[in-house]
């Protein structure tokens, strides 16, 4: 009895002393650079200054891409990018609506992913941001002048478009690999004929290094795993592509557990340059399909869509040295390439270490034959002569690593929710810091390519349960700011964000900022229906068909009054904003139109359709509010009966 | 006491800046006479301080000031008939070159500093738009406005 009060005693003080010790070591921490106030200055942009760095946050179920500033957090735009924008007029005026068009016609929403800047030489060059749809897959283009989507194209024989969208050094390539293994081509047959007859095709989508048009250069057609992220080589690892893989298995049904069996699933090293040779040498198939491919231009500010129905397809069992599988533990989920290109880290999400493959060792283990096998003709290495090391029991469920260009790199991890720094070469944990809660991927500015800018991480998380004022059911989720200069990390804020944020890429602001489109000039504008002067507004029929050409300056419309229009007419809105001055855009709606509003920016041509379905007289009006007399800026359009005799008139000041 | 002081110089300062603003209003510069502003206290970037307006009118400019006009100003403006903006028939006579040309270049700078372009505003209500024209897109429509 008195013994065990008295272990209670030393057990109760020790642990006093501990928790006591506990509480000074962050107190330190705190005081040497987490203290509240200093805290908010290092992420404060005063009033009228601007963020050191852009953020492009994937939007995930919401489509679309959100541009942030750091360290302040700002959102400044949600660019529509795969789904209709009722604000802009994505995907309901009549220029973007061929965005949106894809082999299963209008699809006005999708599933957007990972966000990549183009490169190059392996650095960040701030001229297009790429992004995937996973659900109809797709790979959009946006162009950083304009931060407008610009280009967006289908990718066929895929489902799933998850190990996406990421470039290559020089942007030579963006690649979308498939996540779900489905019949290529596409065909009825029993779901339980899976195994085997199911593929998982790698798609490499050639980029123009001037104006940044994608074209679906080849597939490689490999076995009906799940493909489910992907990195490319860096640096010396340049002319290599690696893809983490799931579903080894190849379960088709109950993924959960039947997916979950192999100890081992594969990093797959695809070699482009090698796939480059074999195209050149004819060694494709050129395989029927159907797929869009749809370009917005900025002369007609107009979007096209193309049907496209042949694509090159590379087997890898007839292609020697084209695709390897080095084994990786537990359905690896992140793929993650470090600057130099050397170290291909594999984050087994099942598995309590973090895996890390050496290129050299790869190559050497290539050269020599080092084989465990193979898996439809592609040859399997074997696990320790390419493994370069381990981080031993970091951390619970690892998902993405990034890296800062100091030899270190950041992994996350969902379940036990937090961010770890490792040193890669001696695998060793430096620090961990608490997300909240549940984080998937994480990005450092540039930390994906050859030259990370370090200074700041941020960590994009999936749960947010009690961290910001509740929203009924459905809350918001995060962003989180680390900074990441000294030797341990520190939480600086944590912000909302649009949607789900998959992945995220960033760069210092200065790339972007000066190549800005301020206006589009009138003299460049070649949209067929633009009215470049408001002495050619006008009104004309064609059949039951009514092309209004309008102008828009501060604060008027030419014409606004419309007279002649009759029941089951289709009236075509062409309005130009007349406009040459930086941001003066205007807007237009008009009353019980089946679509949104028109928002137009200086320069610009954009046309929406109105079915007048009530006689009377109808108003319409600017939605932006542009000048002092933005209340005034509205119009009148007549509606007669379908066999009136009212002529067809406009005019504006009774002329 | 040191607010007090720099409340002062700041008002002095004001009135003095007021002053040369309406005493070069009143001086016109007539064609064929080249005449150099004297420089104004603030003045942006996109304006003018002076410009060189030779007798005989130039009717190649006259056709691209013309042109330039039509794009960018009939919105608001006509020559004969008041419209959102003032007619222009005799703008030339009625102001000085660089006063008509620094209206083009930066409107919004006039309005606040211009004691005209300030009454303008107050008659017509709507801001005059600026349309980000080039100094000799502006000279070319001064030339244009010579023969109204």
């Amino acid at each position: 009895m008195r013994k065990s009060i008295f272990l209670f005693t030393v057990l109760a003080t020790i642990s006093l002393v501990f928790i006591r010790c506990g509480n000074g070591s962050q107190t330190q921490n705190n005081s040497s650079g987490a203290l509240s106030g200093d805290l908010a200055e290092r992420v404060y942009v005063a009033p009228g200054e601007h963020d050191e760095y852009y953020a492009f946050i994937s939007g995930g179920f919401s489509g679309q891409l959100a541009v942030h500033g750091l360290p302040s957090g700002r959102l400044f735009k949600v660019i529509p990018v795969f789904s209709q924008d009722a604000e802009k007029a994505y995907g309901y005026n009549e220029e973007t609506k061929p965005l949106l068009e894809t082999s299963y016609g209008f699809v006005p929403w999708d599933d957007a992913h990972h966000p990549d800047l183009s490169q190059t030489n392996g650095v960040i060059d701030g001229r297009w941001c790429f992004i995937n749809a996973n659900n109809t897959p797709r790979i959009a283009r946006v162009d950083l002048k304009t931060f407008e989507t610009t280009e967006i194209i289908e990718i066929p024989n895929t489902a799933g478009n998850h190990s996406s969208s990421y470039v290559t050094d020089n942007t030579e390539y963006v690649v979308a690999g498939t996540r779900f293994g489905v019949p290529v081509p596409q065909r009825d047959m029993p779901i339980s004929e899976y195994k085997g007859n199911f593929k998982g095709a790698l798609s490499f989508i050639k980029v123009d290094p001037e104006s940044g048009h994608m074209n679906l250069e080849f597939q490689v057609l490999t076995p009906g795993f799940d493909y489910d992220k992907a990195h490319p080589g860096r640096g010396k690892s340049h002319g290599w592509f690696f893809f983490t893989t799931y579903n080894s298995e190849e379960a088709n049904t109950l993924l959960e557990v039947n997916a979950s069996q192999n100890d081992k699933d594969f990093i797959a090293a695809v070699n482009w340059k090698k796939a480059e040779e074999y195209i050149a040498q004819g060694k494709f198939k050129t395989m029927p399909t159907d797929y869009r491919h749809n370009v917005y231009s900025e002369e007609t500010h107009s979007a096209t869509s193309t049907k496209k129905t042949e694509v090159k397809v590379l087997d890898p069992a007839e292609c020697p040295g084209l695709v390897y599988f080095l084994p990786t533990p537990k359905s690896p989920h992140g793929c993650d390439v470090d600057p130099t290109g050397e170290y291909i880290v594999g984050s087994g999400k099942l598995s309590a270490n973090v895996t890390v493959h050496s290129f050299d060792k790869m190559l050497d283990a290539i050269e020599n034959e080092k084989f465990d096998g193979e898996a439809y003709g592609i040859p399997i290495l074997n696990f320790e002569d390419v493994l370069a090391g381990s981080v031993v029991q970091p951390g619970l469920g690892p998902l993405h690593t990034e890296f800062d260009g100091e030899g270190n790199a950041y992994t996350t991890f969902f379940i036990s929710s937090e961010v770890v720094k490792w040193k890669l070469g001696t695998w060793e944990v430096l620090d961990r810091k608490p997300t909240y809660y549940s984080v998937g991927h994480l990005m450092i500015p540039g930390g994906n390519s050859q030259k990370p800018f370090g200074k700041y991480l941020v960590a994009m998380n999936k749960i947010t349960k009690d961290r910001y004022l509740p929203t009924g059911p459905e809350l918001c989720q995060s962003a989180q700011l680390y900074d990441i200069t000294g030797d341990k990390m520190v939480m600086l804020s944590d912000f909302p964000t649009v949607g789900e944020p998959h992945y995220a890429a960033g760069c210092p602001a200065d790339l972007i900022k000066p190549n800005q489109t301020k206006i589009y000039e009138l003299e460049k504008n070649k949209h067929p229906y633009a009215t470049l002067k408001e002495s050619d507004a006008r009104v004309e029929r064609d059949g039951n068909e009514v092309h209004i050409y309008m102008t828009m300056i501060r604060s008027h419309f030419a014409p606004d009054n419309i007279e002649g229009i009759k029941e089951g007419d289709k009236v075509y809105f062409h309005v130009t904003n007349l406009e040459q001055d930086y941001d003066v855009p205007h807007g237009i709606s008009m009353i019980g139109a089946n679509t949104s509003e028109l928002l137009i920016m200086p320069g610009q041509t954009e046309t929406f359709i109105w079915n007048p379905k009530k006689q009377g007289v109808w108003p319409f009006y600017c939605t932006d509010f542009c000048s002092a007399l933005h209340q005034e800026m509205q119009g009148y359009v007549r509606v007669s009966p379908a066999n009136s005799n009212v002529p067809l008139s406009w005019s504006l000041d009774g002329e | 006491m040191n607010k007090l002081m720099s409340i002062l110089i700041g008002a002095a300062l004001l009135t003095f800046a007021a002053s040369c603003g309406s005493g070069g209003d009143s001086d016109k510069s007539k064609p064929g006479i080249k005449k150099i502003e004297p420089a104004k206290p603030e003045m942006s970037e996109r304006m003018v301080k002076s410009v060189d307006v030779p007798e005989t009118i130039d009717e190649a400019m006259v056709e691209e000031g013309k042109t330039i006009y039509e794009a960018n100003c009939t919105a608001c403006h006509k020559i004969e008939k008041r419209f959102v903006g003032p007619a222009l028939a005799g703008i030339a006579d009625r102001r000085e070159h660089t006063w008509i040309m620094n209206m083009i270049l930066d409107p919004e700078f006039m309005v606040k500093n211009d004691e005209i372009a300030r009454n303008l505003l107050m008659e017509f209500s709507a801001p005059m738009a600026n349309q980000n024209l080039s100094k000799d897109e502006a000279r070319k429509i001064l030339e244009y406005f010579r023969t109204l």
